[in-house]
């Protein structure tokens, strides 16, 4: 039985680690500090906490304050206010001036279960990844959840880590090599390279054993960096399989998955199936009924494997 | 110096800049000379007497911070800055034009000394300018923070998160100043969403308030004093001011939010500088 854990977990853990180790770190959060597991680095490092109320604008502008006078600054809430409904504050304020200050976003996906659309977040690749200076990463778990906050905290300039609420597989090791913008091969296959981030890598892997047995190679790629985007780990599997499939939990439009055929494009335009959010709101419901129904299973990996290797020359 | 030769000395650099805004803006060929005339003595009463800073070192730790909220009227700013030393005066001249640091609203990332942060986007410079001071605070430093909010800006939502915030805080190493010209891009401030009763609403949200005429230098200079004293809450100075001061044909006229004038309404302006 492959155990679980929330990512927002590793990102709670994160914090504290790098709290430790730099007391520059400040985390401020908009009344979502149990949520998004700020709660930990609050209780370690009271006096370096800030506890910012419900106005998500003025704590990304805080943030940007405090990281003028040489603080590292992170900003805690959901994922859906801390990218959409601050983007304006964002853009302008921290990416514009390109200031250290991180943002985690939590509940990302409609796997945040029963409180439904309003709070799913399933732009925020999209409405990060345009902005200038920014970096976005989206662990798979909670062990690299961890890694990620840790390496925001280490390099210079906005960073959005998006991590979830529900708990979710483990499937890497505190061994396992973690790099800001480096993906990481999860496991080699000829025919099809699967590209995956967040909670759909665990999917991915599950979708490459069963086509394992149905005689299908197939290579599983977490690319937990979708900005800067590891180019040339696509270059490398597009030209050798290819066929692409890329898994996201979020919305199709301008995602994971674009960001993925931006780079294809440019020298290898193999066949592209993404599976993904088309085009709707989330909506209420048990996390494993929302990936069902909207069709974010192995099983739906699955079939966009079976249709990409079809459109293969 | 004695306070009167003080402000002669503030408002002859105040009637300088003003010269230096018109040029700029009629060499750019756009930008906002009102609300730029309106806050020019509150902008120049900083850089010139009360903020502890050092232009040979834009980056020192213990300096006082200025953060143009309402940043449209960075060309006060951009010519205090010169005057002060930050870079040579005749960069005026390159507002808004291609390659130039000195950008249509205040840029970091273009690299013009003297610039704290990007602004422009209205409503965001409070939240940062509590950030600075709160940070200064964890750090121990002394220093001050000056915030220029315009009377339209503070429509914005945000403010009065931030307003809440630095009270909440007690962020008493901040002092906030509305830029109280009456006027926006759309009408006055009453006809579009009056903010009024400012000075009312600031106290409701635990500041300390002073109340002055925004284009008097001894009554800016009392009043950053008094802010000075302040302890345990934040200052916010609303300074009454006229829109487009010092130029008869801008004064108090909503069109000159945003357009540069023509050259020859620019020799009409600097002539009524020059007689001022």
């Amino acid at each position: 039985m492959v155990e679980m854990k929330a990512t927002r977990d590793g990102y709670g853990e994160g914090l504290v680690a790098l709290g430790e180790k730099n007391p520059q770190v400040v985390v401020l959060s908009a009344d979502l500090t149990n949520s998004t597991r700020a709660s930990m680095f609050k209780k370690r490092f009271p006096e370096r906490f800030f506890t910012m109320g419900v106005a998500e604008a003025d704590m990304i502008g805080t943030a940007g304050g405090l990281s003028l006078v040489g603080k590292i600054p992170f900003c805690c809430t959901l994922g859906v206010f801390a990218s959409g409904r601050v983007w304006d504050q964002v853009r302008v304020t921290i990416c514009y001036s390109n200031l250290n200050v991180k943002i985690g976003g939590s509940h990302g996906g409609i796997s945040v279960g029963a409180d439904g659309a309003t709070h799913q977040s399933i732009e925020e690749i999209t409405l990060m990844r345009v902005l200038p200076n920014m970096k976005v990463v989206v662990p798979c778990d909670a062990i690299e959840t961890r890694k990620a906050t840790i390496q925001a905290g280490e390099v210079s300039g906005p960073v959005y880590i998006r991590f979830g609420r529900s708990p979710v597989p483990i499937i890497t090791t505190k061994d396992t090599p973690f790099i800001l913008g480096k993906a990481i091969t999860m496991r080699k296959g000829k025919d099809v390279a699967i590209f995956a981030c967040g909670i759909m890598v665990y999917e991915a892997l599950e979708a490459a054993k069963e086509l394992d047995k149905k005689g299908i190679s197939a290579g599983v790629i977490n690319l937990h960096t979708v900005k800067p985007i590891d180019e040339e780990i696509i270059f490398k599997a597009a030209k050798e399989t290819g066929a692409i499939v890329t898994a996201e939990e979020h919305q199709l439009s301008g995602g994971f998955g674009s960001a993925v055929t931006e780079v294809t494009v440019k020298q290898y335009p193999v066949p592209v199936e993404m599976v993904g959010i088309k085009d709707h709101f989330g909506k209420s419901g048990s996390p494993q009924e929302l990936i069902q129904d909207f069709g974010l299973t192995r099983f739906d990996i699955i079939k966009a494997v079976e249709k990409v290797l079809k459109r293969k020359g | 110096m004695k306070i009167n030769e003080q402000t002669k000395k503030l408002d002859e650099i105040a009637r300088q800049v003003r010269k230096n805004i018109i040029e700029m803006l009629v060499q750019a060929g756009s930008g906002h000379p009102g609300g730029a005339l309106s806050a020019c003595d509150i902008m120049v009463a900083l850089y010139f007497s009360v903020m502890r800073h050092n232009p040979q070192n834009p980056q020192w730790r213990e300096r006082d911070r200025f953060i143009l909220s309402k940043g449209h009227s960075c060309p006060a700013m951009y010519a205090c800055l010169a005057r002060a030393g930050y870079f040579p005066l005749q960069e005026l001249s390159t507002l808004r034009k291609i390659g130039s640091r000195l950008q249509g609203h205040p840029s970091k990332t273009d690299g013009l000394p003297g610039i704290e942060v990007s602004t422009g986007s209205l409503g965001q410079g409070l939240s940062i300018a509590n950030g600075i001071a709160l940070g200064l605070k964890l750090d121990r430093i002394g220093a001050r923070v000056y915030c220029l909010m315009g009377d339209g800006e503070i429509e914005e939502g945000q403010i009065w998160e931030a307003a809440m915030a630095a009270s909440h805080y007690h962020i008493d190493n901040l002092c906030g100043i509305v830029d109280n010209n009456g006027l926006q891009i759309d009408g006055t401030i009453d006809e579009i969403m009056s903010p009024n009763p400012i000075s009312e609403k600031w106290k409701a949200f635990g500041w300390n308030t002073i109340e002055i005429d925004g284009n008097k230098m001894e009554e800016i200079l009392e009043a950053f004093a008094e802010a000075k004293t302040i302890k345990r809450k934040p200052t916010v100075i609303i300074a009454k001011t006229i829109k487009g001061k010092g130029v008869s044909f801008m004064e108090n006229a909503v069109e000159w939010h945003g357009k540069a004038p023509s050259k020859e309404q620019a020799k009409v302006a600097l002539k009524d500088l020059e007689s001022s």
